[in-house]
């Protein structure tokens, strides 16, 4: 148990590490894809520091404790997955965080932040049924909820769950606001609604929700990386493809409606995750 | 230098706003995120949004319509922040001073901290005057933590 305890510790330590890095390494590539050089790899990190530094500019003391709840609600969800705990209670946790962030941006009466959050709520809706059907399809193979059960699989899970891997990149896409999917913001101010659901927090606000988005990263490519437990080395070799795809399709498509985004998930996504869940029912449970 | 200051001489994101250029100025200044020049390399980006901008950058000269947007984009960016007037006509009003509606230059509505003149000025020239107003900004945080101690 103590074991488990400080892994959770260290990865809640280092995981922002991890994932300003990974963002350094996405800010560069997309540059570089733009035939531009981009900024210096520390970037992230540097836009954080700034930020938390900037002289406090709230419009309600509510946005404060709403981005408080969003990364503690990140940092417990990455607390839980590597302590093999219930990946249901993993999944609320982490919809309360980013439904604590959209009643912060529905708190200020901007057009901009209002229509954000609505759009936001909708991006909720398209990503959250394929979370829960992965979590169903890990159910049918171990018999358990728990993320513990899947570790002690002497198969990995993307085996028998190959549509679960796509299904994981559409969420990581739509999660780190990459189009075709960055319909309630994206990270350069380059859509008509301006920053939209951020676009209210200011300052160490902002600071304490780009912390709270390298804490997702490393979840996410966590998520992913759970598919090949047998060989780590294996699963985050597989997360980072994943990433790779993620920014690769940031940077060659454009953005699409939310009604879009809409019907591609739960037709494509919904049909590639009940096809893998059918197959799994057929099949069965993996001998134990 | 702390680590505080090396982030923000890293990180300064910009916000533009044209109080009433010909779009000469404006061209030049988007020019400066095109490959060419891409300021991101010094972590610059243009986002749009009064609310996460440390810097201000005005074209054009400042009538009395815009004069009213201008100070409540400069009231909503939270400290420190820096303001760029850029261009002639946000020096000093250029061909349009002493119109009937001109104010005259940004400076007859907000303090500004550096002037880069021509018309239109260089996209290199724009850059560095972010870099100075990044000086600025920085002499200004380290007068009022010295008046604070």
């Amino acid at each position: 148990m103590m074991a488990e305890y400080l892994a959770a510790l260290a990865a809640v330590l280092v995981a922002p590490f991890i994932g300003g890095v990974l963002m350094g390494v996405d800010r560069i590539v997309s540059a570089r894809l733009q035939s531009r050089q981009g900024p210096p790899l520390f970037q992230p990190f540097y836009d954080i520091l700034k930020l938390f530094a900037k002289r406090r500019m709230a419009a309600n003391t509510f946005q404060m404790i709403s981005v408080s709840v969003y990364l503690a609600s990140m940092v417990l969800s990455l607390a839980l997955l590597v302590m093999g705990q219930d990946l249901l209670v993993l999944l609320f946790i982490l919809a309360l965080g980013n439904i604590m962030l959209i009643l912060g941006g529905f708190s200020v009466k901007s057009p901009y932040s209002q229509l954000g959050s609505q759009r936001e709520v909708l991006v909720l809706l398209a990503y959250e049924p394929l979370l829960v059907c992965m979590v169903v399809g890990a159910y049918i193979m171990t018999g358990s909820f728990s993320a513990a059960s899947v570790f002690g699989l002497d198969r990995p899970l993307a085996l028998s769950m190959p549509a679960f891997v796509v299904t994981q990149a559409l969420v990581m896409a739509m999660k780190l606001h990459k189009s075709p999917f960055d319909v309630s913001a994206s990270h350069h101010a380059h859509q008509e609604l301006v920053r939209g659901l951020y676009t209210e927090f200011s300052g160490p606000q902002m600071a304490v929700i780009e912390l709270a988005h390298l804490y997702e990263l490393v979840l996410l490519l966590g998520f992913i990386a759970l598919f090949w437990h047998t060989n780590l080395a294996v699963g985050i070799a597989l997360a980072l493809a994943c990433h790779g795809a993620v920014i690769i399709l940031d940077n060659i498509s454009a953005r699409m409606t939310t009604r879009w985004m809409f019907g591609f998930t739960w037709s494509f996504g919904l049909a590639l995750a009940a096809a893998n869940l059918a197959a799994l029912y057929a099949t069965g449970p993996l001998p134990r | 230098m702390g680590l505080i200051d090396i982030a923000r001489s890293k990180s300064p994101w910009i916000l533009h706003f044209d109080a009433g250029a010909c779009n000469g100025c404006d061209i030049e200044l988007l020019a400066c995120l095109t490959p060419v020049y891409d300021v991101e390399r010094f972590g610059i980006i243009n986002i749009g949004n009064p609310k996460h901008a440390d810097v201000l950058l005005v074209t054009g000269t400042v009538n009395k319509r815009s004069a009213r947007v201008l100070r409540n984009l400069y009231d909503q960016m939270p400290e420190p922040k820096a303001v760029v007037a850029i261009g002639a006509c946000a020096l000093s009003g250029g061909v349009f001073h002493q119109c009937y509606n001109i104010l005259g230059g940004v400076d007859a509505v907000l303090p500004v901290d550096v002037y880069v003149p021509g018309c239109a000025p260089k996209p290199e020239a724009i850059i560095e005057g972010v870099v100075m107003a990044l000086g600025r900004m920085q002499e200004r945080e380290q007068a009022r933590k010295r008046g604070a101690a």
